[in-house]
C-alpha cells in the first residue's frame, strides 16, 4: 500500500530503502557550484583537461549511470551496458563514415546516429527482455554471457565488424559550422548529454513508471498482486537505460575516433561495473564521481605508481585491490562513504541512507 | 527413460531417429552425395569427437561451478582464474617433477586450499548477499588475472603430456575406403580420449557421491533448503567449506587438463568462464547432469561451429543459449 500512496503524492515514505530521488535535487550549493564550474572549465582548462578528463569522465559516467539506474532503481544488475555503448558505436561506424571504405555506408551523419541509437537501443532492450525472464542473480550471468559473445562476434567477424581492427578515422561532425572535434565544442557536447541524461534519470526515477520500477525491486511478488506487470516495468527499463548508453556510445566512438572489439570488451564490461559500484549506486551523481575517479587513476595512476617507485604495469591489481576494499567496506561505493562520514560528524538526525549493493 | 517415452512419444521417436542417424554417419562409409552435403567424413568425425571432448573439459569446470552456485548462490565469477592459475600451477610442478598425473593432483589441492580460504575469510562473512559475493568474486578475478600476468607474462603454455599419453591412437571408424579396397580409419589423439575419460568417470563418481552418500545427501538438502538443514542441527559451514574447497580444486584440476590438449595463457580464464557460464544457463543451474549436456551440447556447437561457419561459431553458441533461455529459461534439466 505504501507504494501505492507514493504513486499519488509522488513523494516515497521515509521507510522506503533508498534510493531515491527526491534528495538529489539541485537544492545544495555545492551543486551549483560543481555546474558552475563545468561551464567555465573551458575558460581554463587545458584541451587534455576538457577532453581526456572530463569528456572521458562524462562518457563513461553515462554508461555507468545507464547500469546505476537499472541496478539501483530496477535492482537488475547488468553487464550488457557497455556493449550497449559499443554496439552503437559500431553502427556509426558502420551506418557512417570511416576509414573502412568497403563497409561504411557512408549516410549522413544525422541518420547514422540514429539509427544507431535505434538499432542499440533495441538490442539492450532485446537482451533485458531475455535476462528478465530469470531472477536475481542470472541478470548478472546472463549479460556477462551476452556482452561476452558480442566481443567474440566482432572479433571473428570481419564482413560486417572488420574482425580484430575493427573502424578508425569515424569522425565528429561539423555541423551550425562549427568543428565539433575541437575540445571546446565537444567538451559541452559531452557535457550536455551527461547532463540530459543525469535529468532524465532523476526525473524517470520519480515519475510514475520510476516508482513502480523500484517498488519491483523491494517486493515484485507484491507488486505483482497490486496489478503490476513486473515483467514489462523491467524491460522498459532496459529499453531506457539501453538509450542513454547508446547515446554515450555515440559520443565514445566520436570521442576516440575509433572502435575495435576490445572498446567492449570482458574488460571494459567489468570496468563500467566497478565504476558504478564505486561510485555508488544509491544516486545518479554516484557513477559520474566513479567514472572521474577511475579516469585519474587510468590517467595518472602508472605516473604515481612509477614515482613512488612501484612497478606501473601493475595497475590493474591496484584497481582490483580498490574495488575490493570497496565492495568488502563500503558497498555504496564513494557516496557510501561520503554519507556515512557526513551522518556521524555534520547531521546527526539525518535519517540512514540504505540502498545500493545488497 | 521410459517415462519420458510414454509422456512424449512423438519427441521420443524424433529423438530416436535423429541418434540412428548420428550412429549411421558415424559408422556408415559416405555415399558421394552425402560429402558434397557435409564435407570428408573425417572431418564431420574429428569435429564430433573434438566436440565431445570439449564437452568432456567444459563438464570438469562447469561442475564446480554449479555445485558452488546451487548449494551457495555464489556465482563465483573467479572460477577462470581459479582454472587458469591451476593450469599455471600444473605447467610449473610438470616441469619440476615430471609427473602429469601428480601435478592434477596438486593443482586440485592447492586450488582447493585456495578455494578454503577465500569462502573462510570472505564468503563466510556475507552470506545471503548474492550480489556482493558476486562483485568480491570479480574483484578477485581481476587481482588474480594480473598476478598472473607478473608471474607467468603473455606466452603461450601448454603443460607436457607424459610420454605414454603422446601420439595418436586409431580408432575402429572408417573414414573412407580407398580405390583399392583398403579402409582408412580415423587416428585421434589418445590424450583427449584419456582426458574424456576421466571427466566422465568423475562425473560418475560424482553424482554417485551426491546421491548415495551421507555426505551428498547433506549437499543435496542444502541445495533445496539451506535454512532448514542448518535448522536439523548440520554444521552447514562446514559443508559449505567442502564445496567450495572440490569446485575450486575441479576448477584447477580442469585447469591442467585444459593446459595439456588446449593452451595456457591471460585471456583464458575469461573463455573458460564464458563457456561455463554458457554450459550452466543452458544446462540448469546447481544441477550436475545439466551441466553433463549443457557442456556436451557447448562442446559440440563450438566444434561443428568452427568447422561448418567459421565466422559464426560464437553465434552459434550464443543461439543455443538464448533459445533455451527463451523456451526454458531455468534451463534444461532443472525442475522449475
Amino acid at each position: 500500500m505504501a507504494v501505492e500512496a507514493s504513486r499519488t503524492s509522488g513523494i516515497l515514505p521515509a521507510s522506503a530503502p533508498a534510493p531515491t530521488a527526491a534528495s538529489s535535487l539541485p537544492r545544495y550549493p555545492a551543486l551549483w557550484l560543481l555546474a558552475l564550474f563545468l561551464l567555465i572549465l573551458p575558460a581554463f582548462g587545458s584541451d587534455f583537461v576538457l577532453i581526456q578528463l572530463f569528456g572521458w569522465t562524462f562518457i563513461l559516467g553515462m554508461i555507468a549511470l545507464s547500469l546505476m539506474f537499472l541496478g539501483g532503481y530496477g535492482g537488475m544488475v547488468s553487464l550488457v551496458q557497455m556493449t550497449v555503448a559499443g554496439c552503437a558505436g559500431y553502427m556509426v561506424a558502420i551506418f557512417g563514415t570511416s576509414a573502412v571504405a568497403e563497409i561504411s555506408l557512408g549516410w549522413p551523419w544525422w541518420l547514422a546516429v540514429v539509427v544507431a541509437i535505434v538499432i542499440a537501443t533495441l538490442f539492450g532492450t532485446l537482451s533485458g527482455a531475455l535476462s528478465v525472464r530469470t531472477e536475481g542473480i542470472y541478470t548478472i550471468m546472463i549479460t556477462l554471457a551476452i556482452a561476452s559473445a558480442f566481443f567474440y562476434f566482432t572479433l571473428q567477424n570481419y564482413s560486417i565488424f572488420n574482425g580484430f581492427s575493427g573502424f578508425n578515422a569515424v569522425r565528429v561532425p561539423q555541423v551550425f559550422g562549427i568543428d565539433w572535434r575541437a575540445a571546446v565544442p565537444f567538451y559541452y557536447l559531452t557535457l550536455f548529454w551527461a547532463v540530459i541524461a543525469y535529468l532524465a534519470v532523476v526525473y524517470v526515477s520519480r515519475s510514475p513508471f520510476g516508482l513502480a520500477l523500484q517498488g519491483t525491486r523491494d517486493n515484485a511478488r507484491r507488486m505483482e498482486a497490486l496489478g503490476f506487470n513486473v515483467t514489462a516495468h523491467r524491460i522498459a527499463a532496459y529499453a531506457f537505460a539501453s538509450v542513454i548508453a547508446a547515446v554515450a556510445g555515440v559520443l565514445l566512438v566520436w570521442h576516440g575516433g575509433q572502435i575495435s572489439p576490445g572498446t567492449a570488451g570482458v574488460g571494459p564490461v567489468v570496468d563500467i561495473l566497478i565504476i558504478a559500484v564505486a561510485g555508488g549506486m544509491s544516486r545518479p551523481i554516484g557513477p559520474f564521481i566513479g567514472a572521474l575517479i577511475y579516469v585519474l587513476l587510468r590517467t595518472f595512476a602508472l605516473d604515481v605508481m612509477e614515482a613512488v617507485g612501484l612497478d606501473g604495469k601493475r595497475f590493474q591489481l591496484l584497481v582490483g585491490v580498490g574495488f575490493l576494499l570497496i565492495v568488502l567496506f563500503s558497498p555504496d561505493g564513494v557516496l557510501g562513504l561520503w554519507q556515512r562520514w557526513h551522518r556521524r560528524f555534520l547531521a546527526p538526525a539525518a535519517p540512514p541512507a540504505r540502498g545500493g549493493v545488497r | 527413460m521410459s517415462r519420458f517415452i510414454e509422456r512424449h512419444p512423438a519427441w521420443a521417436l524424433v529423438a530416436i531417429l535423429a541418434l540412428a542417424f548420428l550412429l549411421y554417419l558415424v559408422l556408415a562409409t559416405w555415399p558421394p552425395g552425402l560429402e558434397e552435403v557435409l564435407g570428408r567424413k573425417r572431418v564431420f568425425l574429428t569435429a564430433l569427437i573434438n566436440g565431445i571432448t570439449l564437452g568432456g573439459l567444459y563438464f570438469l569446470v562447469a561442475s564446480g561451478f554449479t555445485l558452488i552456485f546451487g548449494l551457495m548462490r555464489n556465482v563465483n565469477l573467479a572460477h577462470g582464474s581459479l582454472y587458469l592459475l591451476g593450469g599455471y600451477l600444473g605447467y610449473e610442478f610438470a616441469n619440476l617433477t615430471g609427473g602429469w598425473v601428480l601435478s592434477l593432483v596438486i593443482a586440485f589441492i592447492i586450488i582447493a586450499a585456495l578455494g578454503m580460504v577465500l569462502q573462510f575469510t570472505i564468503f563466510r562473512w556475507m552470506e545471503g548477499q548474492d550480489l556482493r559475493q558476486t562483485l568480491v568474486t570479480i574483484a578477485i578475478s581481476i587481482v588474480l588475472a594480473d598476478l598472473m600476468l607478473w608471474r607467468w607474462g603473455g606466452d603461450f603454455y601448454q603443460v607436457p603430456s607424459p610420454s605414454w599419453l603422446t601420439g595418436p591412437v586409431q580408432l575402429p571408424l572408417v573414414t573412407a575406403v580407398r580405390s583399392s579396397g583398403e579402409a582408412v580409419y580415423l587416428q585421434y589423439p589418445l590424450v583427449r580420449l584419456i582426458i574424456f575419460a576421466g571427466a566422465v568417470v568423475i562425473g560418475v563418481l560424482m553424482w554417485l557421491a551426491l546421491n548415495r552418500t551421507k555426505v551428498g545427501m547433506l549437499v543435496r538438502a542444502g541445495v533445496d533448503d539451506r535454512d532448514m538443514l542448518s535448522a536439523t542441527g548440520v554444521r552447514v559451514q562446514l559443508v559449505f567449506l567442502g564445496v567450495f574447497a572440490f569446485g575450486a580444486g575441479l576448477a584447477g584440476f580442469a585447469g591442467v587438463v585444459g593446459g595439456t590438449f588446449q593452451s595456457l595463457q591471460p585471456g583464458e580464464d575469461t573463455k573458460i568462464l564464458l563457456a561455463s557460464l554458457v554450459v550452466v544457463i543452458v544446462g540448469g543451474m546447481g544441477s550436475i547432469p545439466g551441466a553433463a549436456l549443457g557442456a556436451l551440447i557447448i562442446g559440440l556447437a563450438e566444434q561443428f561451429g568452427s568447422v561448418y561457419m567459421p565466422t559464426y561459431a560464437v553465434v552459434l553458441t550464443f543461439v543455443i543459449m538464448v533459445l533455451v533461455l527463451a523456451w526454458r529459461p531455468q534451463g534444461l534439466l532443472r525442475g522449475s
